[in-house]
């Protein structure tokens, strides 16, 4: 007897189109995808206020009161002052007791207070210039800092230490207070 | 008369394929781990100021987002300034404490992120600001793009 061979089919997927599928959903999710960064200033808010307990006394010369009108002009200590002049003014405030040590300006880096106010017409754009100034102010009072101690600038430093071993942190603790605004007119 | 023929190695000169579409499926599993397809739908316009001393937010998984800005009305018309928090504009503000307490209790170490327009005015984003002291939401950060400051 004879038997018929018969060639049995061979169930197999293809897989030759697998790497074109593959590379197809690739491409979509290239396309989709944004890689983007959150960036800002950051800021930590004070807690909020305590109705029984009196806020801390705070000296005048310890205070740098920054006042930002709804047109963007400046009063600093009842002295008007442009935007380009706030980085040497807050610098030469924070850091007194190591440059001119001036009576009229801060005892200590870490007891000066640096208050920004605006009015509530304030553009939102001229206060964050106002704050980006006052940060750098900061910066490159950490910056000189590190330099001097370490040899490198505050950003390696940083990352280094920990929070808590952060002497330079320390030194410039960034004090600053957002008051809250003036009606305005 | 072949005496001077080459000896040639018989290896074939091609790159092995059969690897390739398990690179493919690597980059493509990691793409689809990064992409984030559904986005806050913004019903308010924000176009972000500059700064230049700004940080990044290494923890994206601790951002809140609070949107401000003039509400979208459609047609190119935009009207009050309004606050958006997630897919809702809040109409009161005092909404917003309970609404960020409840995220904090979630999680801890919550950052959030204000969006703020540049035109918006200091009244509101001061509100916002209360609130989040309240709320006891104290990280935050003022959203904005790195580059030289817009001219005063």
């Amino acid at each position: 007897m004879k038997l018929k061979k018969r060639s049995r089919e061979v169930a197999e997927v293809p897989q030759a189109g697998m790497a074109d599928i593959a590379f197809l959903l690739l491409i979509f999710f290239l396309v989709v995808t944004t890689i983007d960064v959150d960036t800002g200033i950051g800021m930590q808010l004070p807690p909020p206020p305590d109705p029984d307990q009196e806020p801390p006394p705070i000296r005048e010369r310890n205070l740098m009161n920054i006042l930002v009108n709804a047109r963007g002009q400046i009063l600093i200590n009842e002295e008007r002052a442009s935007l380009v002049e706030v980085r040497q003014l807050v610098v030469d405030f924070v850091d007194n007791a190591n440059r001119a040590q001036d009576p009229s300006l801060s005892e200590d880096p870490r007891q000066a207070i640096v208050s920004i106010k605006t009015d509530r017409q304030t553009p939102y754009e001229i206060y964050i210039d106002m704050l980006d100034e006052v940060i750098g102010a900061y910066r490159q009072l950490r910056d000189e800092a590190s330099m001097s101690e370490f040899g490198i600038p505050y950003r390696q430093y940083q990352a280094r230490v920990s929070r808590e071993d952060n002497v330079i942190r320390e030194m410039y603790p960034q004090n600053i207070s957002l008051a809250e605004p003036d009606p305005g007119s | 008369m072949s005496k001077f023929q080459k000896k040639q190695a018989n290896t074939k000169q091609q790159v092995p394929t059969a690897a390739m579409p398990d690179i493919i499926f690597m980059l493509l599993i990691f793409f689809m781990v990064v992409t984030v397809l559904r986005e806050v739908e913004l019903q308010v316009r924000v176009d972000f100021t500059r700064a230049d001393n700004i940080e990044k937010i290494e923890q994206k998984r601790l951002v809140s987002y609070v949107y401000i800005g003039p509400e979208i009305l459609g047609g190119g018309r935009y009207g009050d300034t309004r606050v958006q928090i997630d897919d809702a504009l809040i109409d009161d503000v005092y909404a917003i404490r309970r609404l960020m307490y409840d995220k904090l209790m979630e999680e801890p170490r919550l950052i959030v992120s204000l969006r703020v327009d540049q035109q918006s005015e200091m009244g509101i984003v001061s509100d916002v600001q209360q609130e989040l002291r309240e709320a006891g939401t104290l990280r935050i950060n003022y959203s904005t793009l790195r580059g030289a400051q817009a001219p005063m």
